[in-house]
């Protein structure tokens, strides 16, 4: 018996995080070696690596499947010219505030919504991101309509030179994706995690064990939401331009999001990073077609929905048993 | 006070189209616990399915239903055997993602083959006809929508509850696998229920056509309208879901009376109310 020993981690799993913290350092130095359009496209696969994650957390993990989080996406983004322009806060303050108040709003969101099973959820969510759009619409001091742009002062405000802003925002996605990852992996790990993956695998057996299962749900909800509005408010920022439509597009900030986790694989922290790789790369080489490229992406998560459910990195992980964060448990033999 | 009662009846005959939304929703999650998301992009792809048969048979629209039912009929067996039965299962995930592509899908290949402008189809004189109702002014078209939809719906009622196939359909709701010890093969009759169920998308389609533009990126919003009418009404209660598309219709068009920006998120407040207070819906129905 003491020959055997149980281990969440292992080499590929360390080998990774050598090599992980090794590729952070090279891209938080991007602003000294990468060009102005590298740098705006690498922003861009962040925000997007982190909103697959947090779709990934909710409907991978606590079996929330969203076709609203763009309702989090635009409030973010309303949130960070509101603040600004009157609150007169500085941007990065007012996006974290968006953050603090989606997840104020999420409370009372879900109460509703949650009363909605499976499928039906779904839509109840899209139901909710049309409430958020029709009333920002509304809203003549933000635009409207037609919407707003960022006065230049407050943009100054992230930087006085284009270059430096540039650099700023650039970190502030880079930072954002660390911190939703980890935080992701972090929770995943945690007691509370434990009981997600127990729900996950089946909500009856789950509840026979006392765990909270609406409780449990809400605060992934809520999480999910809060931070969904902060990469909301960093997308914004980098736009500097928002408007009802742009801001609850549910191709934009859900469709995409759904195809980049499906693709890479549901349910695993790995999945959504090859995603958005992928995503990106048939986007790049795709770019010129624009709705071919959509009918591709609607075909290829068709097909691996019905032939690899798991997804890419589902493939991979069960070819090679390759685990880059380590969540589950293994039995290895000491000896 | 006679324009709010004007609003009220407007609202009414509204409230039939989005019950012929609804109608589809709510018979294929009655059969097979499926919904799809695609649903509203499959009503605006009837849409102009009957365009391109009124443009080039140069026929009314009417007529056009003709070509267009059985078409969509068609697609939708095939849509559910070749691709929607694969999905089934106790995952929720997996038809709802699928349905999410095909939305994309559906909704690029309308916009590759038709561009983004609004299109329109050319009822005639139906459009502008209307009849006097003791100073309340009714249009033609849509008191004839409202007629369809409450004969679909009695139709839908008829196939359900009185004749073989719509036992089939209730057995394969009860429990799949026993009718099929039974000897139905629930694949097909999977496939005939969406069959049926876009059959209804199909009229929807052609009388939303006639009655407003309509152009391809429009599909979320009227699957949007159909659930929520499901939901209003209660789940698996087709008259029920004809009330919910009322409650709906007449909830937009009195917020559009108070203001024109106001319409549509008048019609999801009253839907949310109706979730807050009956989250089973107003007439949901009662398990025997």
């Amino acid at each position: 018996m003491s020959g055997w020993v149980v281990t969440r981690s292992t080499r590929a799993s360390r080998a990774a995080m050598v090599i992980g913290l090794f590729a952070m350092v090279v891209l938080a130095a991007a602003p000294w070696w990468a060009g102005r359009a590298d740098l705006r496209l690498m922003g861009e696969i962040y925000l997007y690596l982190s909103l697959a994650c947090l779709w990934n957390l909710m409907a991978g993990y606590a079996g929330l499947v969203s076709v609203g989080q763009q309702a989090y996406v635009g409030f973010g983004g309303y949130m960070l010219f509101a603040l600004t322009v009157f609150g007169g806060f500085h941007p990065v303050t007012a996006i974290v505030l968006g953050g603090v108040l989606a997840a104020l709003v999420s409370v009372p969101v879900a109460a509703l919504i949650f009363r909605l099973r499976g499928a039906y959820f779904a839509i109840g969510t899209w139901v909710i991101a049309e409430v958020f759009r029709l009333s920002f619409a509304q809203i003549q001091a933000l635009g409207g309509g037609s919407g707003s742009s960022l006065p230049v002062a407050i943009v100054k405000e992230i930087g006085a030179k284009k270059a430096a802003r540039e650099a700023m925002s650039y970190w502030l996605a880079l930072g954002a994706a660390l911190i939703v990852m980890l935080s992701v992996y972090l929770f995943l790990r945690s007691r509370r995690g434990l009981a997600l993956t127990a729900i996950r695998d089946s909500e009856t057996a789950a509840a026979g064990l006392g765990i909270d299962i609406w409780r449990t749900k809400l605060e992934v909800y809520v999480v999910a939401s809060a931070f969904t509005a902060v990469i909301g408010g960093l997308i914004f920022l980098q736009k500097l331009r928002i408007s009802p439509d742009a801001a609850f597009s549910v191709n934009d900030w859900t469709a995409f999001v759904i195809f980049i986790v499906v693709i890479g694989g549901i349910g695993t922290l790995e999945g959504p990073i090859i995603g958005t790789l992928l995503f990106f790369a048939l986007r790049e080489v795709l770019a010129d077609f624009g709705t071919i490229y959509l009918m591709v992406l609607g075909v290829v998560a068709i097909v691996v929905m019905l032939k690899a459910p798991r997804g890419v990195w589902g493939l991979i992980r069960d070819r090679y048993d390759l685990e880059f964060f380590p969540l589950s448990y293994r039995v290895r033999n000491k000896d | 006070m006679i324009e709010w009662t004007g609003a009220i009846v407007q609202g009414i005959l509204l409230g039939g189209l989005y019950a012929l939304f609804a109608a589809g929703l709510s018979l294929i999650f009655g059969v097979m616990r499926l919904v799809n998301i695609a649903h509203g992009d499959l009503i605006i792809l009837a849409a102009y399915m009957g365009l391109t048969t009124t443009v080039l048979l140069d026929v009314h629209p009417f007529l056009a239903l003709l070509i267009v039912v059985p078409v969509m009929a068609g697609l939708g067996y095939v849509l559910q055997r070749g691709i929607l039965n694969r999905t089934l299962g106790d995952d929720i995930l997996p038809p709802l993602l699928v349905t999410f592509g095909l939305s994309v899908i559906i909704q690029n290949v309308l916009l590759e083959t038709y561009t983004a402008d609004p299109r329109k189809l050319a009822g005639g004189a139906i459009e502008t006809a209307s009849v006097d109702l003791g100073g309340i002014t009714l249009g033609v078209l849509p008191l004839l929508t409202f007629g369809i939809a409450v004969a679909v719906i009695a139709v839908l009622q008829f196939i359900f509850y009185r004749t073989s196939l719509g036992r089939g359909f209730r057995a394969v709701s009860d429990n799949q696998d026993i009718a099929q010890l039974m000897g139905l093969n629930k694949a097909h009759v999977f496939g005939v229920a969406m069959a049926l169920a876009l059959a209804v998308v199909a009229i929807a389609g052609i009388l939303l056509g006639m009655r407003t533009s309509f152009d391809p990126a429009i599909g979320g919003g009227r699957l949007i309208f159909g659930f929520e009418a499901v939901i209003i009404g209660g789940l698996g209660n087709l008259w029920g879901t004809l009330v919910g598309g009322v409650i709906l219709g007449v909830a937009q068009t009195i917020g559009a009376k108070i203001d024109p920006g106001f319409q549509i998120l008048a019609g999801h407040i009253a839907f949310l109310i109706v979730l807050a207070i009956r989250p089973n819906g107003l007439f949901p129905r009662v398990e025997h």
